[in-house]
């Protein structure tokens, strides 16, 4: 194991590996202290390439001392190169990194699940837990299954179907809270701190937010150990985007990248839930926590945990960030569907509409490399979609009727080249 | 106005290991305040040097957060439930 302890984000004071969290003094994040020096002579590229097709291939640099015992075929999903999306934009070089297919439960969720829960099995907690918009508390139903742990999952009473039913069907105990998001967050502290459950997104929190420097790792092995110069990131809690920055700075820090400028990073929310973006369009560094009013549930978060960490990666990195109303995030799921053929959920969407939006702000450049992060899956929230989309035509089992509606559904004919098909 | 106020772990050591204890105070400011007379020591770990609540701590009341309301001035009445937690983590 390459790590050597646990330190306050905020005020420097240093904590032994345990499940922790929360600075005594300032109140301020835990995070994991490695020994990059060790790790540089350790994980090299030929070894990472040795290694299976999971986001284990990274281990050193995560958290985890035992053999990992979850995830196995976590994470390494496909880096899409989106030409028809691109030709769309008007950009050059577009790539789509493509969590909606990740493995067990089809979002970004699996990576800092399979992370905090193989820790949790370290510790020794029998149970594990979470408060969840959804996706979190799928990823943590499945490996509690596979790992034969006891389970409970906390989530917003009024969640779409699709997520419901995809934690309660790997056998976990379901608490729906009367409330959002952050009533459950809250109610979850509390509980974390009275059962001693292993909360994956409270008390195992730093060892869970280095999961998601997997998605960047991946992202610069996939482009040949290369950095693109442009990365857009949809913001809830603040888990991903800093996370995604420090997988970069590692990758240079440890060698595994020698040269080029560290990525210019966006953060993407939706209008209706967007507490990071007020901030950063004002320049303040105080995030006013908003009340969520979006049909991007997974990303509904008023009150974002590391919104403050998020604002300060996008500053440091030259970024910026928009928000997309609901209107751009259902063109944006469709967008993305109707182009490269991947149908992501409204957080996608979000991050797709918000591309689009920062491309005609030229604040992106047309000319440099772009990763859009999708980071779900759109069969989980057929709700958002559902009412926008086409309907079958509907016509009796005889050729000569499928032949009059064909000759009436004349195409229009293709004005430039990225249209076509698009009608 | 008497209220109790839920304690978090870490703010447990200024209160002999109690989670919850009681306070009163007509607003959030007089009820720190009323902590801190009992409690001392702990009113520091709730607010910085101006007075104000740290950043990485949240008061809430009735379940609400008190940014949503009136951040320290907002009034207190009987039976109402006060907790202290920590930044709310994401998921």
């Amino acid at each position: 194991m390459y790590i050597t302890g646990l330190v306050c984000r905020e005020c420097g004071q240093e904590y032994p590996l345990a499940p922790l969290h929360v600075c005594d003094t300032c109140f301020g994040p835990l995070e994991v202290v490695y020994d990059y020096e060790s790790i540089r002579q350790h994980l090299t590229r030929q070894v990472i390439a040795s290694r299976p097709a999971s986001l284990w291939r990274y281990r050193e640099l995560l958290p985890v001392g035992q053999e990992p015992q979850v995830g196995l075929h976590s994470g390494f999903t496909p880096l899409v190169k989106a030409d028809r999306l691109a030709a769309y934009l008007g950009v050059k070089e577009l790539y789509v990194k493509d969590d909606s297919v990740n493995h067990p439960t089809f979002s970004y969720k699996d990576r800092v699940v399979s992370v905090a829960i193989s820790k949790a099995m370290e510790f020794g907690f029998d149970t594990v837990s979470c408060a969840s918009t959804g996706n979190l508390a799928n990823s943590v139903s499945a490996h509690a299954a596979r790992a034969g742990l006891r389970c409970f999952i906390f989530i917003p009473a009024d969640l779409e179907q699709g997520k419901i039913v995809g934690s309660t069907i790997y056998g976990p105990r379901t608490i729906g809270i009367r409330g959002n998001y952050d009533d459950v967050n809250r109610l979850c502290s509390e509980v974390a701190d009275k059962y001693g459950w292993a909360f994956v997104n409270i008390n195992l929190r730093p060892y869970y937010t280095e999961g998601a420097k997997t998605y960047g790792f991946e992202i610069a092995e996939q482009l040949g150990w290369r950095l693109p110069q442009h990365v857009i990131v949809p913001t809830a809690g603040g888990t991903i985007l800093p996370k995604v920055a420090k997988a970069f700075e590692e990758l240079k820090k440890i060698g595994l990248i020698e040269s080029g400028a560290l990525p210019k990073i966006y953060t993407a929310q939706a209008a209706g839930c967007a507490p990071v973006i007020h901030a950063l369009h004002k320049g303040a560094d105080l995030i006013t926590p908003v009340k969520p009013n979006t049909i991007a549930k997974s990303i509904a978060i008023g009150n974002p945990a590391d919104g403050y960490y998020v604002l300060r990666a996008v500053r440091d990195s030259g970024g910026w960030g928009e928000a997309a109303t609901d209107e751009e995030i259902v063109e944006g799921i469709q967008l993305l569907a109707r182009t490269e053929g991947i149908f992501t959920e409204p957080a996608g969407g979000t991050t797709v509409a918000v591309t689009k939006k920062l491309i005609e702000q030229g604040r992106i450049p047309r000319g440099e490399s772009i990763v859009i992060c999708i980071t779900g899956n759109g069969y989980k929230t057929i709700e958002a979609v559902a009412g926008k989309v086409e309907q079958p035509f509907l016509i009796n089992a005889r050729l000569q009727e499928f032949d009059d509606l064909y000759r009436s559904l004349t195409p229009p004919a293709p004005s430039r080249a990225g249209e076509a098909g698009l009608h | 106005m008497s209220v109790h106020v839920r304690v978090p772990t870490p703010l447990r050591r200024f209160t002999g290991g109690a989670e919850e204890v009681s306070a009163t105070g007509g607003t959030v400011a007089a009820l720190v305040n009323d902590l801190e007379k009992n409690h001392p020591g702990i009113k520091e770990r709730i607010c910085d040097e101006n007075g104000q609540v740290r950043r990485f701590v949240n008061i809430f009341v009735n379940g609400d957060d008190i940014r949503f309301l009136t951040n320290l001035e907002t009034a207190i009445k009987d039976g109402d439930e006060v907790s202290i937690v920590p930044a709310i983590a994401g998921g």
